[in-house]
């Protein structure tokens, strides 16, 4: 019996992996449909054969009597597993930057969510910032979508983006999908070495400042989409004390990392040997992306002394720069002890001050009191 | 189908989520942030906490993961 | 005389307030911890400012300490978030109203203020407290803040030098030596290190007990008071048992802190499901609306418990220049200002305003 925590690419291919060879499989994930973030909305399902339980979000676990303590929308369950798949996927990195609390401002992933749960789009000026091919694919999605996308902005330099796609000749279905949003893209105004540097606005965004080598120009939008790159959602991983832990790198690292976990629950090596190779060159691929997309000095730099770096807890930058470690700086200004759990201020504290959070206790998402009293009926599936 | 924000009757489609209608009727701040801070939604997929209303009476629920349903009465701060 | 240096050992609440007491009282001081200010039971605790009359001796160090606090409340910084929330002790049947009768008159014998409320008046007071139950005890004066804050405000205050990330290893009479080799020479040393206190003194009676809690997201208004049961009295005696007790406090924030449990001969650090399960059950017994609150963070603590629930403060047994602030249980925050006045004044020669004796480190136990 394999349970699977993500249905996105990569539980979604490793429940396929291991029904193929016969394996029980459950599929556990938060949204209501499988598709993780990449694919939401598109209407794909799990391999025939494997159960998908949605809405459900997993707040504890016991990896010693193997249980999951899960939450759903009416109540609570404890599952047990035989064998146990973490497929639990990315967020992506929210760095601050002055005004980047006001509304209108989301991640590039955030606002592609929103548009396919139903917000509209068409007529929007957005400006697409930040780094990374998830850029490209958001703005091309937007104008999609009619938005009136007004700017791409890649904080990498046009050397390092040149040097990028020169290189996708060794993985030539991504230079085609490059080929593609390029064609997609025509007439959107692509700046490289540009970065944000404040968003302003009086009770929503209004206005974007961006900064281009020695220049700075502004523009007016309606939504700012900001992505800086990707975050490993790894907190289950962490409190059921998991070894090891495959990074993030798109799509294609996630669908083969996932079919090879996959085959491994299901009891066959033998058949995930023979991934490797397609395994190391999507890993190639990934740390491709970071090599040419690493983020330059100025981001760490953007903060201005009172510019939230806290959401949840409006803790400003300036606050933050009198304690050496996240915990000191946790205890004494709540930054972290807000419902986000530090999912955003977290990394965002690691690029400031170099500060780990360490500490992972369950509930890994805020639940019901209700949940974490329930009594541990066994309820198998 | 008719759902309510903030005692204001909209239209909104199946299958959309309470923050994309919020969104779509124009609503911009969802909640005011500790020390009053209009805010909406960053993450767009359940993690940030900024999306939350209260649905139904129920304070603190992450618009950005709740489908709309009939008579849905949302507040936002 | 010349004014002797002192080196405080451990930079929580306790320590906090020995740095500031000492500093008040012209002493040069260095305070030391091996992590941030108040990063231990400080951090971990409820910040209940209470008073307890379990006995005399209890009921003259947490009064005299309230005092303290109250006299000093209008100068912590709003980050210390204290609250004059009061205490309302829940007494679920006639039993337990029997000993809320009981304590009113302890209590108002020696002039604390407090309230005997009916059940009527007890629902009134706490809509959220389910129906059936007996009534309370209100006790005026009990407030609330968030400790990590308060200790770090006695530091900056006290102008102490703060040494952070300095593990002291050995401590007597003539200092202090840290796990880097380097020491530190004082008059005194105070080892106000919590439980960790038999890393160096291992003979003496302090034991670490596990506490769990839990804190909500922000519900303004639904509780004004600090809540706590009767049975929690059982709980704190028990000496051997694992035990919850029903413990909700509101905090400035609006969120709810929950607990409390207490077990021994744990010292893993991790949430235990089946624990916080016991002790979340018992709370939304009192308060059924808790179970659908949404609740944040879990974490534990490790309270510095004594053979006689009293905690130890004075010379250590056998060394003239060495004192001891530890030990407090569960009432180290409420009783940290009178523990740091008492030991000043032993240190000092001065006469104190209640008894030393009962705390002593070299009294008999029994």
């Amino acid at each position: 019996m394999i349970t699977i925590v993500g249905a996105g690419p990569a539980g979604m291919a490793a429940a396929g992996s291991a029904v193929r060879c016969g394996a029980e499989v459950t599929v556990i994930d938060d949204n209501p449909a499988p598709g993780g973030q990449i694919w939401r909305g598109e209407g794909r399902t799990l391999a025939a054969g494997a159960v998908f339980i949605g809405q459900a979000r997993v707040v504890s676990g016991d990896s010693g009597n193997r249980t999951l303590l899960v939450e759903t929308a009416t109540g609570a369950r404890n599952l047990s597993y035989d064998k146990l798949i973490l497929a639990t996927g990315s967020r992506e990195l929210f760095l601050p930057f002055p005004g980047w609390t006001l509304p209108g401002v989301f991640g590039v992933g955030g606002l592609q969510a929103l548009a396919k749960s139903g917000l509209p789009l068409r007529g929007k000026r957005i400006a697409v910032a930040g780094s990374g091919p998830l850029l490209l694919a958001g703005a091309a999605y937007f104008r999609k979508q009619g938005a009136n996308v007004v700017l791409i902005a890649e904080q990498a330099s046009i050397t390092s983006v040149a040097r990028f796609a020169a290189g996708l000749w060794r993985w030539p279905a991504k230079a085609g999908d490059a080929l593609h949003l390029q064609t997609a893209l025509l007439g959107v105004p692509q700046r490289h070495g540009c970065w944000i540097e404040s968003a302003e606005g009086e009770e929503r965004v209004e206005r974007l400042h961006f900064r281009e080598g020695n220049n700075r120009f502004s523009i007016e939008v309606d939504y700012a989409a900001i992505a800086w790159g990707l975050v490993a959602n790894n907190e289950i991983a962490a409190l059921l004390e998991c070894p090891s832990v495959a990074g993030t790198g798109g799509a294609e690292v996630s669908a083969v990392e996932g079919e090879i976990a996959g085959l491994v629950a299901a009891g066959r090596d033998d058949l995930a040997q023979k991934l490797a190779p397609r395994r190391e060159k999507a890993r190639r691929f990934a740390r491709e992306i970071d090599r040419c997309f690493a983020l330059r000095p100025e981001i760490r730099e953007l903060p201005r002394p009172d510019t939230i770096v806290c959401r949840c807890e409006d803790v400003p930058f300036s606050r933050l720069q009198a304690f050496n470690s996240f915990r000191a700086a946790k205890l004494h200004t709540r930054c972290g002890m807000g419902p986000c759990q530090g999912r955003i201020c977290g990394p965002a504290a690691r690029l400031l001050f170099g500060w780990r959070d360490e500490s992972v206790r369950p509930p890994i998402l805020p639940a019901r009191v209700g949940t974490l009293a329930a009594p541990p009926a066994e309820s198998g599936q | 189908m008719l759902i309510r924000i903030n005692g204001r009757p909209f239209e909104a489609l199946p299958h959309t989520t309470v923050a994309a209608a919020i969104l779509a009727t124009g609503h911009t701040a969802f909640r005011r942030s500790v020390s009053g801070q209009a805010r909406a939604p960053l993450c767009g997929m359940g993690i940030c906490f900024e999306c939350r209303v209260s649905i139904d009476g129920s304070p603190h629920q992450r618009s950005c993961q709740i489908a709309v349903r009939e008579g849905m009465e949302i507040v936002t701060e | 005389m010349p004014l002797p240096d002192v080196v405080v050992v451990g930079a929580g609440i306790v320590g906090a307030a020995c740095a500031r007491e000492f500093a008040l009282a012209g002493l040069r001081v260095t305070i030391c911890d091996s992590g941030p200010i108040g990063a231990g039971a400080t951090g971990a605790g409820m910040g209940h400012l209470a008073v307890m009359d379990d006995s005399e001796a209890q009921f003259a160090l947490t009064s005299y300490s309230q005092r303290l606090w109250r006299d000093i409340a209008a100068e912590l910084p709003a980050e210390a978030e204290y609250m004059d929330c009061g205490s309302l002790w829940v007494a679920a049947d006639a039993e337990e109203m029997d000993e809320v009768h009981r304590k009113r008159r302890f209590y108002e014998e020696r002039a604390i203020p407090v309230d005997v409320l009916d059940a009527r008046q007890l629902s009134d007071a706490e809509p959220n407290l389910r129906r059936g139950l007996a009534g309370g005890l209100l006790m005026r004066n009990d407030a609330v803040c968030y400790p990590p804050c308060a200790a770090r405000h006695f530091i900056e205050r006290s102008g102490a030098k703060f040494l952070l990330g300095a593990k002291v290893v050995s401590g007597d009479d003539r200092g202090v030596v840290l796990e880097d080799g380097a020491d530190i020479k004082a008059g005194a040393v105070v080892l106000a290190t919590g439980s960790a206190i038999t890393e160096l003194f291992p003979e003496l009676p302090v034991a670490p007990r596990k506490g769990h809690l839990l804190i909500t997201d922000r519900y303004p208004g639904f509780l004004k008071h600090q809540l706590i049961e009767l049975g929690y009295l059982k709980s704190a005696h028990s000496s051997s048992a694992d035990s919850v007790a029903f413990n909700a406090q509101p905090r400035r924030t609006g969120q709810i802190l929950i607990g409390s449990s207490r077990q021994f001969g744990v010292t893993d650090t991790a949430v235990e499901s089946a624990m916080l399960r016991n002790m979340l059950q018992r709370a939304i017994e009192y308060i059924p609306a808790l179970e659908s609150l949404s609740s944040i963070r879990a974490w534990t603590g490790f309270r510095a418990a004594t053979p006689d629930k009293l905690p130890l403060i004075g010379r250590a047994f056998g060394l003239r220049n060495v004192y001891l602030a530890t030990g407090h249980e569960g009432l180290g925050i409420s009783t940290s200002l009178a523990t740091a006045r008492l030991l000043a004044d032993e240190i000092l020669g001065r006469e104190s305003a209640i008894p030393r004796a009962p705390y002593h480190p070299g009294r008999k136990w029994c």
